[in-house]
């Protein structure tokens, strides 16, 4: 550490459409230290990264307010190559390797060393030509590669190929190809230890011990607490686009830290009144594992009581989203689920809806509408097909009840609010949240007595949150209801449920209260801390 | 065209909500209808073809529908169907019957065999959900080329159909005169100001319209409109995705077999061998012309373009003729289908 600033980013503000995404965020990075970001999904941590990158998603969005100053001098970064010349690296949280390339050849791609032979030489007068012909030096790019690597204390073989590495090797490969990118002068690792074991991100966390030491800044992204801890210097948390506090070396504690990245304690006059959940059990849920790519569930034992609104809460990736989406019958699952003390089979969505079930999906475009059909359609489509409602028979065969289904839909408009020309509008034209709404009046129109609501308010706008919310809660209060909320907005949960199950690497980490302390919550999330209770 | 709600002028949005393609395609009949009047040809009988084409090609385009629905694309196996019609018109005559017992036999064998190819061509595109437009294609193709071995080996004796010198194999084109040659053109027949309006084909085109609308309406038609524009809400609501793009397989061939006959009836002829091979390609173009898309249709889509489409080679053929050369229009009639299919693929809308 020689305090001399690498990275600054100063005062940077950004809206998507109207929806303030940043607020004058600052923070800087100095040379050899390891600068650890840390907050919630949606805090704007990836949004800092697509500016410092110069990704296109950004000049798209209308640019950005601020200022990005590189060794003292404000630079504008307009494209990620942009952002690599001026000595930027990046590791992704994915992978983005060729697996059938060996080391070497991932590391070069598209940047080897070559030297001249003769029909490289004949070409030469016709400009990129002739360089293109050239013979690969592979003894220069072995020592090059060799170098990266041993920067990072491994001992991987240049030569094997990719796809035969262990994982945690593969994220070596990665970071080696970014040092390899001449006078790199910072490195950004985001999330890189998510897919890493324990011994394997120990690995890592030295390597990057070593690469500080060298003097390359780090900005080091995760959602671990207790790694940030462990090799960080300072940290930046950030929380609704803002930063809500720095902490340096000394102290840092894994319940200091989650305590800022989860934030704003709701006081109890935010919180509607609550009416008291039965005591007997409407679904049981007993080692439940999910193959849902991104959100695997793996051996989950839970029960919904009666009447309760039910949170479920958790990282991005943990398995949180995976639990309805098994039970429902969207993603294969293994396990046992009983509705109202009788099973329901898995792996078949139409069972599940027999069960008086009902899924409002967290990919609501993708799999919650249809989106170029009307408003009607979609709010009593899923009855149709799974209960055989709004039909009418002639001669034999079912028909739709045309009339039926308007008055239901004008009903449904009008109770949940659904700002829209007319039944028979088409759902794409309406805004987020009224698509969320069309989304939960076809699920209410199953008549369910369980519910699940997956983010129920992602993508919409502020105002229309808080809509939604209380629309759950009246549909449980009015209706009884029982409603099981999936979110990763902590704040959301708190103010609508009863109980909030907190979903750690596939498993269930703890069972709290909804006014549990946000220490609690934020470690139970970063799977710090184990609790079964409530 | 990418134009958003509430801009533009007058002009800009009738253009939107028209459709760039029909727009153009309206302009072009009219350029030719008028050019036709002044090079003097006669009105009368343009307009009978324009509706005697109408008629007859209908239930064919019809046939997109289903599977345009279902998420299948436009059914380029149409070839598939159109063979069954053949078969079917042609064990009709072998059975030795004629007029309308002969007809209606045709109409039973064809809708059933097409069934059944529908269901086996709906087996191999389960298995390649995504490609079933080239795979359809190439299968149409295939039929066609397998259908040519059977035509010349089939045991069929009926001496107008085999050929003039006997033994086995059947004509190119066999004649229908004496059999069932414009039965349902005649039916109802009407003739006005020497506008000859074939009422049988027509009003049996509207019934099948009519009857296609219905099913869109029926509880199994709306889940394969919801399989075919979001097969994960599809899933996701329960509903059994293979079986109703078998169900739209199905529909969609054995329309085009019964598609064939009425066809067949109004041309007088059963065109065998390679002649099916590019009618699939007509009819998407057709439906293309009506506003389609490759996973959006109506009814009224296939009513639209199914008039342009034909109209425009009725009137093109003798005006090309005339001011050109010979062959002029068939040259037209490929260049205007081919061109509509590939401009169709390259809207956002398709890939979308």
């Amino acid at each position: 550490m020689t305090g001399k600033t690498v990275l600054e980013m100063r005062g940077i503000t950004k809206d998507y459409s109207g929806n303030r995404v940043l607020k004058n965020v600052s923070f800087a990075v100095e040379e050899g230290e390891i600068h650890s970001l840390i907050g919630e999904n949606g805090a704007g941590k990836s949004t800092l990264m697509n500016i410092l990158f110069g990704m296109p998603v950004i000049h798209e969005s209308g640019g950005f307010k601020g200022e990005v100053i590189l060794d003292g001098r404000a630079v504008s970064i307009s494209t990620p190559k942009e952002a690599m010349n001026l000595g930027i690296g990046m590791v992704h949280q994915e992978f983005v390797l060729l697996p059938g390339f060996n080391v070497l050849e991932n590391v070069k791609l598209n940047r080897e060393s070559t030297k001249p032979n003769p029909i490289s030489r004949i070409f030469w007068g016709f400009g990129k030509t002739g360089k293109k012909l050239e013979t690969l030096d592979y003894p220069t790019m072995k020592r090059d590669v060799r170098a990266a690597l041993s920067s990072l204390s491994t001992s991987i073989d240049e030569m094997t190929p990719v796809r035969d590495l262990p994982v945690g090797h593969m994220q070596f490969v990665e970071i080696a190809r970014e040092l390899d990118k001449s006078k790199v002068r910072l490195l950004v690792l985001d999330e890189p230890t998510a897919v890493l074991t324990e011994s394997e991100a120990e690995t890592l966390l030295a390597a990057m011990r070593g690469l500080a030491a060298k003097g390359i800044a780090i900005l080091f992204i995760s959602h671990r607490l207790g790694e940030v801890a462990s090799v960080s210097e300072h940290v930046t948390v950030m929380r609704d686009g803002e930063v809500a506090g720095r902490l340096t070396r000394g102290e840092l504690d894994a319940g200091s830290m989650a305590e800022m990245m989860v934030g704003r304690r709701l006081a109890a006059s935010e919180r509607p009144a609550r009416r008291e959940a039965a005591a007997d059990v409407i679904l049981k849920v007993e080692n439940l594992s999910v193959r849902m790519p991104g959100e695997n569930v793996s051996d989950v034992s839970l029960e919904v009581r009666r009447g309760e609104i039910l949170g479920i809460a958790g990282l991005a990736g943990q398995g949180k989203l995976g639990i309805a989406n098994g039970v429902m019958g969207l993603y294969p699952a293994q396990g046992s689920v009983r509705k109202d003390g009788r099973p329901v089979p898995l792996n078949d969505a139409a069972s599940a809806m027999a069960a008086r079930m009902a899924l409002v999906s967290e990919d609501r475009r993708g799999l919650g509408l249809l989106l170029d059909q009307s408003v009607e359609d979609n709010v009593t489509v899923r009855a149709m097909q799974a209960q055989g409602g709004f039909l009418r028979s002639f001669m034999g065969f079912s028909f739709a009840d045309s009339a039926a289904i308007r008055a239901h839909t004008k009903k449904m408009i009008e109770a949940l609010d659904i700002r829209c020309t007319g039944p028979a509008q088409r759902v794409r034209r309406l805004s987020g949240g009224n698509q969320q709404k069309v989304c939960i009046a076809g699920a209410l129109t199953l008549s369910p007595d369980l519910l699940f609501v997956s983010e129920p308010t992602r993508g919409i706008d502020i105002g229309a949150r808080e809509l939604v919310l209380e629309l759950l809660r009246r549909l449980n209060f009015e209706r009884g209801v029982t409603v099981v909320v999936t979110s990763s907005e902590l704040a959301e949960l708190r103010s609508t449920c009863d109980r909030i199950v907190v979903v750690y690497r596939g498993q269930v980490q703890g069972i709290v209260p909804w006014d549990v302390s946000n220490v609690e919550l934020g470690l139970l999330m970063a799977g710090e801390k184990k609790k079964e209770a409530a | 065209m990418d134009i958003p709600d509430g801009e533009k002028g007058f002009f800009t949005r009738t253009l939107r909500d028209f459709g760039m393609a029909r727009s153009i395609i309206v302009c072009f009949l009219a350029f030719l209808l008028i050019q036709a009047f002044f090079l003097g040809l006669p009105m009368d009988q343009l307009l009978s073809s324009m509706l005697t084409r109408f008629g007859m090609n209908g239930i064919l385009a019809l046939a997109m529908i289903p599977t345009i629905q279902a998420g299948m694309g436009p059914n380029f196996a149409l070839p598939l169907g159109i063979v069954c019609g053949l078969l079917g018109g042609t064990m009709a005559i072998e059975a030795g019957l004629r007029g309308w017992p002969s007809f209606l036999l045709a109409l039973s064998l064809a809708v059933l065999l097409g069934g059944v190819a529908g269901w086996l061509y709906a087996l191999l595109l389960n298995r390649i959900k995504g490609q079933e437009m080239t795979v359809g294609t190439y299968c149409g193709f295939s039929v066609v080329s397998l259908m040519c071995i059977f035509w010349t080996l089939a045991p069929y004796s009926e001496p107008e159909m085999i050929w003039a010198y006997g033994g086995t194999g059947l004509r190119n084109t066999i004649s229908l005169a004496g059999w069932y040659e414009k039965i349902l053109d005649n039916l109802w027949r009407v003739e006005v100001h020497g506008v000859v309006i074939p009422t049988g084909t027509l009003l049996c085109f509207l019934l099948a319209c009519i009857l296609m609308k219905a099913f869109l309406r029926s509880k199994t038609g709306i889940a394969m409109t919801a399989v075919g524009s979001n097969p994960r809400f599809a899933h996701a609501i329960g509903l059994r995705i293979d079986r109703y793009r078998t169900v739209a397989s199905i529909l969609s061939n054995a329309l085009a077999a019964a598609g064939m006959l009425v066809y067949a009836q109004s041309f007088g002829f059963l065109q065998l061998y390679q002649a099916p091979l590019f009618m699939a390609f007509f009819a998407v173009a057709s439906v293309l012309i009506g506003g389609a898309s490759m996973n959006r249709i109506t009814v009224a889509n296939v009513l639209i373009g199914n008039f342009l489409f034909q109209s425009v080679l009725v009137v093109s053929m003798p005006v090309a003729n005339l001011v050109f050369s010979d062959n002029m229009s068939e040259i037209l009639r490929i260049v205007i289908s081919n061109g509509i299919i590939l401009y169709a693929l390259t809207r956002k809308e398709a890939r979308a």
